[in-house]
């Protein structure tokens, strides 16, 4: 062996080499792992945070979404922010909170020009077709109108497609007479106008994820 | 933070004046203050030139430009991609393949204002080297992040990466963005020399692929006049490039993806060892 000290050098240095890259792929995919099961709790994000019209399902969208914030910049209502580090939303991905700034669906919908990507759908044209949510009235015991402490309209009236989304419904109750706000949810588009202006100091109307709502079922299901 | 990043030269040469001295660095720190600036002129100033961030950006309205490396995650993650990130991506590309791929690192990079402000004190304070992983790590990584992105679906990086996270922060509102910048800060300043640029930002790696036949390279093209007084290792973010131009026989071009093309061997070299050439058309000199 003395004879070849090329080779065994050779062997020395191929055994560090793959050991430095064992060593180096261990710890690599170590942090990758943390950051994978990181990723998996990034996907959940606050019942109050919607994604903008036309965004794709929320598993998608954090793939196809590259946070470049073109939407947020478009949008012609600062309705969009991007999520900063820190705030349990994916950094850097667009929402909105409808109590705060509601989407105004507008006609020409720029944030869906804007995007750069697949995250918010270019097929969607007609911002009516757009699914953000859906209004649901959580509260049927602070409800103005309802509990018949006054006679509220705030959400009917709010509503950019009223008297297709949200209808007063006449009810009678005992000698009682009072409206109730009613979503149709075909209609709904999740635009959060309703929420925004509900007088309620908590909004009585929200604005929540359709999978929530098991909108599946057919929305003349009782 | 646009101070010198170096320890004074060992031989301080006395003909050329300090900004000439400097010169590179004053550039590079333009260069990087300006683009960030350009960026910020929507926001401050309602001038709409640049939207959106080095992620992805639309330029006058018109051109498009997104990130490559980003782009390539989010086609590994959804298997889809539009003509837009792509032209935006390949425009991108196409620039640092030109100029030198690093040259984001060095001219672009808001963390590189960070992690030199970072090695200016830990210089000053005459801090051990701390950690050394190999460089190669940064390699590790970016393949990590491809793997993961294809894997979850989703863009992992993203969620971490201080490139993005600090200049989306100043470009959109600094939220708890600022623990990124400290962050790093202290990971260069405490932990490890040169740490986060020199050994572990897989976007870093990216580009530094993509640079490996960039034609815009660093000669040193005067080395016989080199008097061995390491002023340029000492201020090269990654030394181990010099070596094989300066000290072999072979071509005198910097070849190696991993130099940032920064120039500051340029302005430190107290012989003019160094200069900018054209590495395809490059001739030494005699």
């Amino acid at each position: 062996m003395a004879d070849h000290p090329t080779s065994r050098n050779f062997a020395a240095d191929r055994r560090r080499f793959l050991a430095r890259g064992v060593q180096a792929a261990g710890a690599v995919s170590l942090v990758g792992m943390l950051l994978a099961s990181h990723a998996e709790q990034a996907r959940s994000r606050p019942v109050s945070a919607l994604r903008p019209p036309g965004a794709l399902p929320e598993d998608e969208f954090l793939g196809a979404c590259v946070r470049c914030g073109l939407c947020v910049r478009d949008c012609p209502y600062d309705t969009l922010r991007l999520a900063s580090f820190g705030e349990p939303i994916a950094p850097g991905t667009p929402y909105f909170v409808a109590r705060d700034i509601p989407c105004e669906m507008c006609e020409d919908i720029p944030c869906v020009v804007a995007c750069p990507t697949t995250a918010l759908d270019k097929n969607l044209t007609d911002i009516r077709e757009a699914d953000m949510g859906v209004a649901v009235v959580t509260g049927t015991d602070t409800c103005y109108s309802i509990t018949g402490v006054g006679r509220c309209t705030g959400c009917y009236d709010a509503c950019p497609i009223k008297d297709e989304a949200i209808t007063m419904e006449l009810k009678q109750e005992g000698g009682r007479v009072y409206f109730v706000p009613t979503v149709h949810r075909e209609q709904c588009t999740g635009c959060g106008k309703c929420e925004a202006d509900c007088l309620y100091p908590e909004a009585a109307i929200k604005v929540l994820p359709r999978a929530l709502v098991r909108h599946d079922v057919g929305s003349d299901f009782v | 933070m646009s101070a010198p990043t170096s320890s004074e030269p060992a031989t301080a040469p006395v003909t050329r004046p300090w900004w000439l001295r400097q010169r590179w660095l004053l550039l590079r720190r333009a260069s990087q203050f300006g683009l960030l600036g350009l960026f910020m002129l929507g926001p401050w100033a309602g001038i709409w030139w640049a939207k959106g961030n080095l992620a992805a950006s639309t330029w006058f309205d018109l051109v498009p430009l997104s990130d490559p490396f980003i782009v390539l995650q989010s086609w590994l993650a959804v298997g889809a991609v539009t003509s837009t990130a792509l032209l935006g991506a390949g425009l991108i590309a196409g620039f640092y393949w030109l100029v030198g791929g690093r040259v984001f690192c060095s001219w672009v990079c808001p963390v590189n204002v960070i992690t030199d402000a970072a090695h200016w004190l830990r210089t000053r304070l005459r801090l051990p080297p701390g950690w050394r992983p190999q460089r190669s790590l940064r390699l590790w990584l970016a393949a990590m992040c491809l793997v993961a992105a294809t894997l979850t679906g989703s863009l992992v990086w993203e969620l971490v990466n201080p490139v993005t996270l600090v200049q989306r922060a100043l470009v959109f509102g600094v939220g708890a963005g600022w623990t990124v910048m400290l962050a790093v800060f202290l990971f260069d300043l405490l932990v490890s020399r040169r740490g986060w640029c020199g050994h572990l930002c897989p976007v870093g790696a990216f580009y530094g692929l993509l640079g490996t036949a960039s034609p815009l390279r660093v000669a040193a093209h005067a080395r016989e006049a080199c008097t061995d007084c390491g002023d340029c290792f000492e201020v090269c973010p990654e030394p181990q490039v010099i070596s094989p131009a300066l000290r072999g026989s072979g071509t005198r071009i910097v070849v190696s993806g991993d130099c940032t093309n920064c120039g500051r061997c340029i302005d430190v070299c107290p012989d003019d060892v160094f200069r900018f050439a054209q590495r395809y058309r490059y001739r030494p000199p005699g």
